[in-house]
């Protein structure tokens, strides 16, 4: 079965899910089967079936499974945020088209991604700028002390989601020209390998930008996210331990002076370590929120409580689980769904990343496979981010759930990086003849 | 550059793992401490959201039910009043649960066990309890409260032959409907203790229905036969002390059956002598003292019977025990009326004591039958033939002796009247303990001045088992 087949197959079984699912809250919520369910499958299939043919006309090779695994993601999220709001689906369902088009156009746009490379500096100082965005003043917006978003007029976006992607594409780039001349020019010194400082003064930029967005952006989840995928590129690049050892052991010296020198960031790791402390339960912005996660995730046990079942809102209708479309979206899954359903969603997480990480190893170029891994370990640090927030594996930061949380930024951004994705693996996978 | 990704995707898999780990930690593995945890309101959340069953009487009467409150939840409503207070109990969620509405809390909120609850999930999981049967006679309740007639005391009627408890009356009472708001007021209520429940939660002096226990020992042993000659002078020296029979009557050398019917101290402490420390001991545990009363009621509200010294059990085998004025239900002896009422049960029921019970059965919202009280015995206490002798001396007692009171036009009561001695200013502690052949019953009032067993507690005796015996 050709490539394309098989993905238009494995489409069917997610629309499936999401009838299902949507099926089950409406039998919650009204103890009967409405046929909207069927509607809403269908759309569904019908928005796969247009993603899939765009992909079947302009990328014949790409990988086939990236696209059905999104679609599983966004039937989880779609029906987790329908469950808590109906308006809110319906926005995200909007987001979801409008990210499918954004998609077919990067994919035209950028038949040759290679084009990118030469961007190199451009797309730098346009990442960067995002990442700077929130924090100049009238259109910067702190949410929960960290400056994530921004406001221009009626729309409201995260420029980060998309910041990411450009520094990606920027560091992919750059260490394909540097990485000969940082391994070859390293030397040794006491037995570390030591990269040579005029090639590691932009690494040491990076690392100053991790710490500036620590400080700065006062958000720990998106620095560890950017800084982590840095290091992921680097240790490809030029598979040297030590370089990551070095990055890491950095980055962990400014974490660790930051977290006991300023503030927030201290309060935050407070939080995270006592989160049932009285004093700090009732701080604004304190551990209630990681605490409230905890208690949904235990209410929901082995099997959880079924969809629509969990228990978000106080009798008199105050939400007791803070932010449940968006920074908590694990919680909910996980209080509906229990540690099965929980598995289940990372397990298709970790099915795209195999296919991200599958599709670097593929691609003929260094480019193309910085770029795909990249790419995947960013996705692969945004889950680890959020969900180790939400579980107390780190601190808990305001990072999206890829394609599962509610957030238009969010889904835009990432239906680019699975653009790109799917533009490194149609190359990568073209028979040779056809190239 | 491929090994380098390959690893890293490795790394990957390990941070996953991470997470799953952690899900697991917070989905199971303390799961429980999460639950219990004060900040966590979910657990009284969804308390409030079950629709707890109802709680009816023998005859289906509902005792208590939930009806819808604010949003989603249920709140408990008691149609029967203050008439059941203490026996059915209260549930709120900022009170807590008392009585039957605690004891039997699983049944109401339709808990079972782990797996039937994973299987009901999977279905769609009912949020409705089962219904509660319970043993309870609204008849005999109504006319136990009402010939109390406001006095503190208690009255508990068992079946004879099941130990099915059919009255437990205790005055005073409150009314759980208005618990929330008078919750304050009855606690501090030192002197009356509304929420006591003095049938079960409360020991006093069991004076001379005691007596019967000395008698069934007595018999029992063969050491002694109804017609058994002991001297019933009074002032006899019993533990180096005088002891007086009632009014200062002096008996001659008598026979156990008189001096039962007309309740002779000095008899009966001598028989209890006689009998010793162990054999009293014996007896009393064979009955029920000493032990948690095997009642589905909850343990808190509940008090073993026996000898107390600074509010300790202390058997009778130890020397600080007078065994004689335990024989006749004095020397620091305390017993519940539920106590005192298997004691009347197990001589109805040919000396074999019955495990009482108040839910007959519970039943599931589709009208399945998910639990049955079956009928128990607790122990043989006394042989049939010393029960059956026992059983003459006691209807001795009623027909001609102190209980005539007590006595039903038609039908033959048999029983035995108390009234421990509070202090010299003649406060006392009247008792009635009685049975027919179907219906056992024990009487206590809470110091009354002047009154005795037989003119206090009998009519109140008489009343219940006459209201509980015409529905047969």
């Amino acid at each position: 079965m050709s490539a394309r087949n098989r993905e238009l197959l494995a489409l069917v079984p997610a629309s499936l899910l999401l009838t299902a699912g949507f099926a089950a809250i409406f039998i919650q919520q009204s103890d009967r089967l409405s046929d909207v369910s069927l509607t809403y499958g269908a759309v569904f299939l019908g928005l796969c079936l247009a993603g899939h043919l765009v992909i079947r006309f302009t990328l014949p090779y790409a990988d086939p499974y990236l696209f059905p695994l999104v679609a599983v993601l966004a039937c989880f999220g779609l029906v987790v945020i329908y469950r808590l709001d109906e308006d809110l689906a319906r926005e995200q369902a909007q987001w979801f088209v409008v990210g499918l088009v954004l998609f077919a156009a990067t994919i035209v746009l950028l038949r040759d991604f290679r084009v990118l490379e030469r961007y190199r500096y451009t797309v730098a100082a346009a990442g960067l700028l995002l990442l700077l965005l929130p924090r100049v003043p009238g259109i910067g917006q702190q949410v929960n002390g960290a400056y994530l978003g921004v406001k221009l007029g009626p729309i409201t976006f995260q420029p980060a989601e998309f910041g990411k992607i450009a520094i990606v594409i920027f560091l992919a780039a750059y260490l394909r020209d540097t990485r000969q001349v940082l391994v070859l020019g390293a030397r040794r010194f006491l037995g570390v390998t030591i990269p040579p400082l005029k090639h590691f003064g932009p690494l040491l930029v990076v690392w100053g930008a991790a710490m500036f967005m620590l400080v700065f952006i006062r958000d720990l989840g998106s620095s560890l996210m950017f800084f982590g995928g840095f290091l992921a590129l680097l240790y490809v690049a030029t598979n040297r331990l030590s370089f990551v050892t070095i990055g890491f052991a950095m980055f962990a010296v400014g974490a660790w002076f930051f977290g006991t020198h300023v503030g927030h960031v201290h309060d935050r790791i407070a939080t995270w370590q006592n989160p049932f402390d009285p004093v700090l339960y009732d701080k604004p912005g304190g551990s209630y929120q990681i605490a409230q996660s905890l208690f949904a995730q235990a209410d929901g046990g082995l099997f959880g409580t079924g969809f629509g079942q969990a228990t978000l809102n106080l009798p008199t209708g105050e939400t007791i689980l803070p932010a449940p479309h968006t920074d908590l979206i694990y919680a909910v899954i996980t209080n509906e769904l229990g540690l099965a359903g929980a598995c289940g969603l990372l397990l298709v997480y970790l099915l795209f990343i195999e296919r991200g990480f599958a599709t670097a190893v593929r691609a003929q170029d260094s480019f193309s496979k910085l770029l795909a891994t990249g790419l995947t370990a960013v996705f692969a640090l945004q889950v680890f981010v959020i969900v180790g927030g939400v579980t107390k594996v780190i601190p808990l930061t305001g990072v999206t759930l890829p394609f599962v949380s509610y957030g238009g930024s969010s889904i835009l951004a990432n239906f680019i990086l699975l653009a790109l994705l799917l533009l490194v693996s149609d190359r990568a996978r073209r028979p040779v003849r056809a190239r | 550059m491929n090994p380098p990704v390959i690893r890293l995707f490795g790394l990957v898999v390990v941070l996953f793992a991470v997470l799953i780990g952690f899900t697991s930690r917070w989905t199971v593995f303390q799961a429980e401490a999460l639950r219990d945890n004060p900040e966590n309101a979910r657990v009284i959340l969804e308390e409030q959201r079950i629709r707890r069953g109802a709680i009816r009487a023998a005859d289906g009467t509902v005792l208590a039910r939930s009806v819808r409150g604010p949003g989603d939840t249920f709140v408990r409503r008691y149609p029967a009043g203050g008439l059941f207070a203490h026996a059915v109990g209260y549930s709120y969620v900022d009170l807590g649960r008392s009585g039957i509405e605690k004891s039997h809390d699983d049944a109401l909120t339709g808990r079972r066990t782990e797996l039937v609850t994973a299987f009901e999930s999977i279905l769609g999981r009912s949020m409705d309890g089962d219904d509660v049967r319970t043993t309870l006679d609204p008849r005999g309740q109504r006319t136990a409260i009402a010939a109390l007639g406001g006095r503190k005391g208690a009255v508990v009627a068992l079946d004879v032959h099941t130990g099915a408890v059919r009255v437990m009356a205790s005055v005073p009472g409150y009314d759980p409907n208005t618990l929330q708001r008078d919750f304050r007021r009855l606690t501090t209520d030192e002197a009356n203790a509304p929420l006591l429940n003095r049938a079960t939660q409360n020991g006093y002096p069991p004076g001379s229905t005691m007596k019967v226990v000395t008698a069934a020992a007595a018999l029992d042993t063969g050491d002694f036969k109804p017609s058994s000659i002991v001297d019933g002078t009074n002032g006899k020296i019993i533990s180096g002390v005088p002891l007086n029979n009632f009014g200062g009557e002096s008996f001659g050398p008598i026979d156990l059956t008189t001096a039962l019917t007309n309740s002779v101290n000095t008899v009966w402490a001598q028989v209890g002598e006689k009998l010793g420390r162990r054999t009293m001991q014996d007896y009393m545990e064979r009955f029920g003292f000493y032990a948690d009363p095997p009642l589905d009621y909850p343990d808190q509200q509940m008090t073993p019977s026996g000898v107390r010294k600074d509010g300790r059990l202390v058997p009778v085998t130890r020397r600080v025990v007078d065994v004689g004025r335990v024989a006749i239900g004095q020397g620091d002896l305390f017993a519940t009326p539920l106590q005192m009422a298997e004691v009347a049960a197990t001589i109805a029921n040919g000396g074999v004591r019955m495990k009482p019970y108040l839910m007959s059965r519970a039943v599931d919202p589709d009208g399945r039958i998910v639990d049955e009280a079956k009928p128990e015995a607790a122990a043989r206490v006394v042989s049939a033939s010393t029960a059956r002798d026992l059983t003459a001396m006691m209807k001795q007692v009623v027909r001609e002796g102190t209980g005539t009171a007590a006595a039903l036009e038609g039908v033959e009561v048999a029983g035995k009247t108390g009234t421990a001695e509070l202090n010299l200013s003649g406060l006392n502690q009247p008792w009635f303990i009685g049975f027919t052949s179907d219906v056992a019953v024990a009487v206590t009032l809470e110091r009354v001045q002047g009154g005795t067993g037989g003119t206090v507690a009998a009519p109140v005796a008489k009343a219940v088992l006459e209201s509980l015996g015409s529905r047969q």
